[in-house]
This record gives structure tokens, C-alpha cells and sequence, in this order.
């Protein structure tokens, strides 16, 4: 049986008459790494915020590790290491010294040995002395990454790890996440509005629209389960058609090309058809993705 | 956990460049003040003596060390309070506008230690302060100047303290000064937790002691039942140290209400900064 490391029921945060959470449901297992997707302003910070207890719930309840965070907070949080919206650092300090800072307050091991292994895990070998305001945004998001590390904890929060990184910090983060995952089993959350980043590491994912988790499952079935747009490269597009009268949705593009929505698992019966038909097929390209699933949710 | 945040709080404030302003401004005043009595003090104390020459004889060495640190307690403990704001003023609204508030309040420490922390840092900066002015004052300026009787000029008239009197009547007279700046930290630190930029806690704490200090010296019957309550009345108590007899009563309590707004003001702030939700 899956260990259940945050669960998360009918959470609510109103801001007056403003409801920024409505009732949002997270289950998430120890090995974990979970996405919360969704659009900008859709609670995803709001929720991480309620998790670690930065911003009072509603209603609802939080449970980490089995902990209430109202009433057992430092129970819970002692297991957690997280950055939120972005990694902000005393600037007039250095790399070190911030570490330092942060790894007294969740009670790590703050020797240098140790400060400067975790800075060289995230690639700031060389840097422990120098100031925080000399850093680039990568930079920062990699301590950041370094500080949620320093207590070993079992759980690490990201909200939105790749925002204002360029392409080249994008893969780096991303690497460094799966890193986390691999070699060191840490059960991760992430928040992203970036549909691919999500797509690209999570094994499940929520995905939140204005305050309401609108679904909730693994990466694999949620994209499974969903139709894809597949556009087929073929000899005669015409007698293809005419061979697949089971499928519905099908429509003629030129001579060469059509396209069909079907679920990924009917792809192989149709290339067979038409194989069986002397249809040849050059190619399949599937276009409904994650991005379309998203927008078909959140739009609705 | 609270000592290793206290000392965390040591880190930052002794790694800001703005701790150091109230060092050097304490410094360049005391300095000034000094400078400015060793040229021109003995024509400032005649002046100051002149009334009095016709009744009375004045012997010995009048403008000495002690009489230096009195005068320079008198003319700075009114602004220290602004630089004691500065600092303390941005304990909690400089972590929000910093953005690192967040890291601080998602770490496994309950936030009143988070506050108390803070607040510990904070009252040993200002004792710090309030202990390098009474350095520039008393050592250098006796240094300086020498020892000798204190000639206190207060509203009941002239008191006279003599030189092997005067040591304890600067630590008693140094304590109350602390525990008014405290309050004054204490309020700064209080606005500190309703703000999310550095300059509003600060100006509002100066608001707060102008307008309580306005409020205090109007003479209007209307304030009267006010004006002993409130704590910028009480900030200048420690002159009571030098009135002979001591008027321990009204020490006492000048005590009680600073105090009291100590309680008050950290009170507020550990309530409301438990319950603010971090938005920042």
C-alpha cells in the first residue's frame, strides 16, 4: 500500500468575499513527484502557501506525514524543505553564510563540509563566499534548491522551480529535480503553469482551475485516457478514410494527410487497418497532448 | 532553537550596513558636542551659571567629564530613538519586503520564536547603541574633561551631586534610558509586523512618539488624564537619577508604564504576526 505523505481535503482560503482556494484535494505518496497545474491565478500558490502553513486555511484540512499542520506545524515542516514563489536570500550575504542561516532554523548540519557539499550538489562549487547579490536568478533558484536540502528532508515543495530561468536554467533545474528524485528518493511537489515541465518529470499531477481541483491522477493515465488529435502521413489519404468507417471524427486534410481523433491505444489498430488495406503510413504524429487536455479542462 | 535564531538575527543585523549608521551618527555627534565644549564650553557654562553667580559662589572644576555626559544624554536620547527605529523597524517588514520571510516561516520554528528571536536581537542592538553612546559620553568625555561635581539645572532649581555620588546615578539613569528605547523598539517592531516595506514601520514609529510627545507637553486640561500614560512622557525619567532626594515614587512609576507598553506592544505584534498570512 502507497504511503500518503500530504493529503489535502476540501481546502478553502478566502480573501473576504474573494475565494482564492474553493475546494482543492491532494493526495500525494512517499517517491512521489507530483504536479499542481494550472493557469495563473488558478491557487496554486495559495494551496502551497496553506501547506506550509504561510497563509491560514478556511476550511479544510492539511495533513503532512501524517501531522494536522494547525496543530502539529513543526512536526511537519521538520520533514520539509521548500522553496516558495522564488528564492529570495539576504543579498548582503554570502552564498554560505544564507545557507547557514536557514539550515540553523530546520536544525541541519551546518559545518562547512556540509554547506559546501550541498553548494557544489547544485553546481555553486566556488562561490560559497560570494555575496547573493552578485547571483543570476539560476543561481539563486540552485541555493534555493541547496537550502530545501540541508536538513535532508523527505519531502521538497517547489512553486513554479523554473519561472524567469532561461532555456539552459530550465534544463538545469529540471535536471536537478530529477536528480533529487533519483538519487536521493525525495518525494517532490512541484507547481508549474508550465504544461511540459509538468508533463517532462511529474508521475502525477493535479490540475487546478479558479480554486477547484478539477483532476487529479498519474501523468501516464490522465493522457492515456484522454483522445489525441492524430494527424496520419499516408499514400491515399481517401482510401484510408474509407477503410477506417469505425472511427468517427476523421477529416481529409490534402492527398497525403489526415486526421483522426482516437485514444493513444487505438493508434496500432489503425495503422494495421491500413496496413491491411495497402494504405502505407509515413507517419503519425499525435498533437493532442497535455497542453490540450489543460486548456479543454480549464476552459470548460 | 531560539538562541541559534537569536544568534542568526545577530548575523543580519551585524552584516547590514544600516546598523552601523546609528554607530557612526552616535560617534560624529558625541564627537561634535566634545569638540564644541573644548572650545567654546567655558563661555557655555557662564551662561548657563550667570543667573545663579550673584547668589552663589561656584568653586572648583564646574565644566568636568560628568557634566559633559549629562549634557550630551540630554541633547542625543531624543534622537536615538529614530536610530534605534531604523534598525528595529525593519526586523520583520525587511524579511517581507525581502521576499525572505517566507523561508524564515516555512522552517520547523514557531513563529512567536521566529518574533521573540527578532525581538531579542533587536533589544540587544539598542542596549549596544545606548552603550556606545554612554562610552562617547562618560569615558571620553571624562577622559577629555576630568572628574569632578555635577551641576544639574532642573525645574525645582540648581542640584549639586558630588563626583564619588555620580557613578550609580548613570547606570540607574542609563537603565531607564534603555527601557524607554526598548519600548520604542518594541513599538517599532510591533509596526514592523503590520508592514511590508521597510520605510513605513520607522516613519510611523517617529509618528507615534511626535505625536504622543506633542500630546504630552500641550497644556491642555483635556490631555491631563492622558499624558501620564503615555510612554514618551516617561522616556526622560532617567534625569530622575540626578534630583536629590531620589524621587524613587515617580521612577517607579515611569517603570511600571514602560513596562506596561512593552507588554502591550509585544503583545499585539506575537498576535498579529501569528495570525498574518504570508502574502509577500
Amino acid at each position: 500500500m502507497e504511503q500518503s505523505i500530504i493529503s489535502i481535503s476540501h481546502l478553502a482560503k478566502n480573501y473576504g468575499s474573494f475565494q482564492a482556494v474553493k475546494d482543492v484535494n491532494i493526495t500525494v505518496n512517499k517517491g512521489d513527484v507530483y504536479g499542481i497545474l494550472g493557469p495563473n491565478g488558478a491557487g496554486k500558490s495559495t494551496t502551497i502557501r496553506c501547506m506550509l502553513s504561510l497563509i491560514n486555511a478556511s476550511a479544510g484540512s492539511i495533513s503532512l506525514f501524517g501531522h494536522d499542520i494547525k496543530t502539529h506545524r513543526k512536526e511537519a515542516l521538520s520533514k520539509i524543505g521548500c522553496i516558495v514563489e522564488k528564492p529570495d536570500f539576504y543579498k548582503y550575504l554570502s552564498a554560505e553564510t544564507n545557507l547557514a542561516i536557514f539550515g540553523r532554523m530546520a536544525g541541519a548540519d551546518v559545518s562547512k563540509k556540509n554547506l559546501h557539499k550541498m553548494l557544489s550538489f547544485v553546481g555553486l562549487e566556488g562561490r560559497e563566499k560570494d555575496k547573493v547579490s552578485g547571483f543570476s536568478h539560476g543561481m539563486k533558484q540552485r541555493l534555493g534548491i541547496a537550502q530545501t536540502l540541508l536538513h535532508n528532508p523527505d519531502l521538497i515543495i517547489l512553486d513554479e522551480p523554473t519561472t524567469g530561468l532561461d532555456p539552459q536554467g530550465i534544463i538545469d533545474i529540471r535536471n536537478l529535480i530529477l536528480n533529487l528524485k533519483n538519487e536521493f528518493q525525495k518525494t517532490i511537489v512541484l507547481s508549474s503553469h508550465i504544461l511540459s515541465e509538468i508533463e517532462l518529470i511529474a508521475n502525477k499531477m493535479v490540475i487546478i482551475n479558479k480554486g477547484i481541483t478539477v483532476v487529479e491522477g498519474s501523468v501516464q493515465a490522465l493522457l492515456n485516457q484522454e483522445e489525441l488529435l492524430v494527424l496520419f502521413e499516408v499514400t491515399d489519404s481517401k482510401a484510408a478514410v474509407n477503410n477506417l468507417t469505425a472511427y468517427k471524427n476523421i477529416q481529409i486534410i490534402d492527398p497525403h494527410h489526415f486526421e483522426i481523433t482516437i485514444s493513444k491505444n487505438e493508434i496500432p489498430e489503425c495503422i494495421t487497418t491500413l496496413q491491411k488495406a495497402d494504405v502505407l503510413v509515413y507517419g503519425v504524429e499525435t498533437k493532442r497532448k497535455l497542453e490540450d487536455y489543460f486548456l479543454k479542462l480549464t476552459k470548460a | 532553537m531560539f538562541l541559534k535564531n537569536t544568534y542568526n538575527e545577530f548575523i543580519k543585523i551585524a552584516a547590514k550596513p544600516r546598523s552601523y549608521i546609528s554607530i557612526a551618527a552616535i560617534t560624529v555627534l558625541v564627537g561634535i558636542i566634545l569638540f564644541a565644549m573644548k572650545i567654546d564650553g567655558p563661555a557655555y557654562i557662564s551662561f548657563i551659571t550667570a543667573s545663579f553667580e550673584q547668589t552663589l559662589n561656584f568653586e572648583g572644576k564646574i565644566m568636568n567629564g560628568n557634566l559633559m555626559a549629562f549634557i550630551i544624554l540630554q541633547m542625543l536620547i531624543v534622537q536615538i530613538p529614530l536610530l534605534v527605529a531604523l534598525v528595529t523597524g525593519d526586523l520583520i517588514s525587511g524579511e517581507a519586503a525581502m521576499g525572505t520571510i517566507r523561508m524564515l516561516l516555512s522552517k520547523p520554528i514557531s513563529r512567536t520564536k521566529v518574533l521573540l528571536s527578532k525581538y531579542t536581537a533587536g533589544l540587544l542592538y539598542t542596549f549596544f547603541i545606548l552603550l556606545w553612546m554612554g562610552f562617547m559620553a562618560v569615558i571620553v568625555g571624562r577622559w577629555l574633561f576630568g572628574d569632578g561635581d555635577l551641576m544639574v539645572l532642573n525645574s525645582d532649581g540648581l542640584v549639586i551631586i558630588p563626583a564619588n555620588d555620580i557613578a550609580w546615578r548613570f547606570i540607574g539613569g542609563f537603565m531607564i534610558a534603555f527601557l524607554a528605547l526598548a519600548t520604542v523598539a518594541t513599538l517599532s517592531i510591533m509596526l514592523s509586523c503590520f508592514s511590508d516595506n521597510s520605510i513605513g514601520p520607522i516613519v510611523s514609529t517617529m509618528s507615534v512618539i511626535i505625536l504622543f510627545t506633542i500630546i504630552g507637553t500641550l497644556d491642555v486640561p483635556v490631555f491631563d488624564n492622558i499624558r501620564p500614560f503615555l510612554f514618551t512622557t516617561h522616556m526622560a525619567a532617567w534625569r530622575s537619577f540626578f534630583d536629590n532626594p531620589l524621587p524613587i515614587q515617580a521612577i517607579k512609576e515611569s517603570v511600571i508604564i514602560l513596562f506596561a507598553h512593552i507588554g502591550i506592544f509585544l503583545s499585539i505584534a506575537i498576535y498579529h504576526f501569528n495570525k498574518k498570512d504570508i502574502l509577500s
